[in-house]
């Protein structure tokens, strides 16, 4: 469905220092240097498949979800989705995908969006019953109810960013396309946009691509994710297979009648967080049954639970070891 | 561009771009007052002609001539170049490449769906036009009144293709709208707008009737006020259509190269 080969994407950015003598020396000589966004992605995505695009700030996700949805033509690279070149902008290809951002909008400020929706459905070409059709399975998926009929403007973030989903999928598309969906929205209405992604997926066996700092929506959506970093894939594969690679260790959390002395808790493995309710410790994947058991005899524990580490955590830690990698392999060249 | 669906779209697109133009009236309200200087001048030049007339043009001729200046400007207005300068520069454009529709056109609709609005100031001001040249001066040729109806869509043509490719300029500068005021300021004097050129000295109307801001206003004002036989007439408007036509191509060619360099800044 998704096929991307040796993606660069390089722009020339102007560079100017602070101050007024670096400002009238720009106007005659500016001097530029290249950011290479995206330095040789190479990826798959089957039909129908949720990938989570991750990666810290300027990492090149949503520079590569803008190449893939024909917004930026690439420096270089092979592109395919559903068997078009995005950067041609065929009609057939805009009528398959969309590209959804939680940061920007596409209805209309001042018209209630019911008349986003129906000039979409007039450009999309949808026919009016098929239109209906939608309109209900979406009112009913997102919970639209009047909302459509209110002036965009006096709608909520949240009641916004529904009617964008509405507007983003009349049409129908195979391919979406979502760059922080969920950006700025309280955490209900996280959980309703991700709810509803999943079951629009589900239902229509629509392919997504997804990019987000909030891990519950990559935790909730994502069987696989694909990691990029200052343009570069470094990881792509399962979630969990991920979280085994960076983090193998498991938290065993001890909810507790009365405090515990950290002294005591230490002798059972690394101790994480410790207060007077609740401790957890960080042991390996061996150890798991010897600390759990040794827990609950010798501790006053009312309840236990065995976790993976926060997947914050695990990127955290992911970027920050792309990060020294890439320093030492600086480095190396320098010397 | 596939046709038949595009055609379909354009009513839906038409209702919205009037809608907008309705719901921003306070804004249009000022445009439209901002677009009086044909009535300034009117009041300058019949105050001139008092004395005695200036070329052809008595006191009457220049009412006629600033009234209709008035009415064709309303009727050829568009202001593309700078919702593209803005869309460009702050990626907005990204959410109409996103649809199955060129912008080049919904863009147009949109400019061209508040026409009924601006039809309220200038169909009033025809009333007064018609009053003040007195029926047996209305052309009464009706090949005349084609040429008119081309002339006043050709108009419109080159101001909107011109304030769309001085719009794509944003994707090579790091904002056009500087060239646009370049531009509006050749226009308001080589157009016939302050001053109908065959007022203009020899020298420079030679200059004006080679450049496209003639045919954007002078033209259609010149044909409803009769200064032109069916054979001038006919010279001119073939002149404005290459100026279309050579504007069409280049704006063609500015939009496809430019979003080769379109950064889709922001979200």
């Amino acid at each position: 469905m998704i096929s991307v080969a040796d993606l660069h994407k390089h722009y020339q950015v102007h560079r100017r220092p602070p101050g007024l003598k670096a400002a009238l020396r720009s106007v005659l000589h500016r001097s530029y240097t290249t950011v290479r966004a995206v330095d040789g992605i190479t990826f798959e995505i089957r039909p129908g498949e949720r990938v989570g695009f991750l990666g810290p700030n300027g990492a090149g996700k949503t520079t590569t979800l803008k190449v893939l949805s024909g917004l930026l033509h690439p420096t270089s690279g092979e592109v395919l989705v559903d068997g078009h070149v995005p950067r041609r902008r065929e009609h057939a290809f805009l009528k398959k995908i969309m590209l959804v951002t939680g940061q920007k909008q596409q209805l209309l400020w001042d018209l209630p969006p019911a008349e986003t929706l129906e000039l979409n459905r007039a450009i999309y070409d949808v026919p009016v019953a098929e239109f209906r059709e939608t309109m209900a399975e979406l009112t009913e998926l997102l919970e639209l109810g009047d909302l459509i009929t209110k002036p965009t403007r006096q709608l909520s973030l949240g009641e916004r960013m529904k009617c964008e989903l509405a507007a983003a999928l009349i049409h129908r598309p195979r391919v979406l396309f979502m760059d922080e969906p969920t950006i700025g929205l309280d955490v209900s209405m996280q959980a309703a946009i991700r709810g509803f992604i999943k079951r629009y997926n589900e239902r229509q066996g629509a392919t997504i691509l997804l990019t987000s700092h909030y891990m519950d929506d990559v935790a909730a959506l994502c069987p696989r994710v694909i990691v990029i970093d200052k343009g570069k894939l470094s990881y792509d594969g399962g979630l969990e297979a991920l979280v085994r690679r960076v983090r193998p260790e498991k938290r065993v959390v001890l909810h507790l009648d009365r405090p515990v002395e950290a002294a005591t808790l230490a002798q059972l493995g690394r101790v994480v967080t410790h207060d007077t309710a609740e401790a957890v410790l960080q042991v390996t994947q061996a150890a798991v049954n010897a600390t759990v058991t040794k827990a609950l005899a010798t501790l006053p524990v009312r309840d236990l639970t065995v976790e993976n580490a926060p997947l914050e955590e695990v990127m955290s830690e992911l970027f920050a070891r792309s990060r020294a990698a890439r320093e030492s392999e600086q480095e190396a060249t320098l010397t | 561009m596939r046709l038949p669906a595009t055609a379909r779209a354009l009513p839906a697109l038409f209702k919205i771009g009037f809608a907008e133009a309705v719901a921003y009236r306070a804004e249009f309200l000022v445009w439209m007052l901002s677009t009086t200087m044909p009535l300034i001048m009117l009041a300058l030049w019949a105050a001139v002609a008092r004395e005695a007339p200036v070329g052809r043009f008595g006191q009457k001729e220049f009412v006629a001539y600033f009234l209709a200046t008035f009415i064709v400007r309303q009727l050829t207005s568009s202001w593309v170049a700078w919702q593209m300068n803005y869309e460009v520069r702050h990626g907005t454009l990204a959410l109409r490449l996103l649809r199955p529709i060129h912008p080049m056109l919904t863009f147009a609709v949109e400019n061209l769906a508040a026409q009924p609005m601006r039809l309220v100031v200038a169909l009033p001001m025809a009333g007064v036009w018609l009053w003040s040249v007195g029926a047996d001066e209305i052309p009464r040729d009706p090949t005349l009144w084609i040429a008119f109806g081309m002339a006043i869509l050709g108009g419109w043509l080159i101001t909107y293709l011109a304030n769309f490719a001085i719009g794509c300029l944003a994707f090579y500068l790091e904002s056009s709208i500087k060239v646009m005021d370049v531009w509006l300021a050749l226009y308001f004097v080589f157009s016939g707008y302050l001053v109908p050129v065959e007022l203009f000295p020899p020298a420079l109307r030679v200059i004006a009737d080679w450049l496209p801001f003639r045919y954007q206003i002078g033209l259609p004002v010149e044909l409803i006020t009769s200064a032109h036989d069916g054979g001038a007439a006919l010279v001119l408007l073939g002149r404005q259509w290459i100026w279309v036509a050579a504007m069409l191509g280049g704006t063609i060619l500015l939009w496809r190269r430019g979003l080769e360099r379109f950064g889709a800044y922001g979200g």
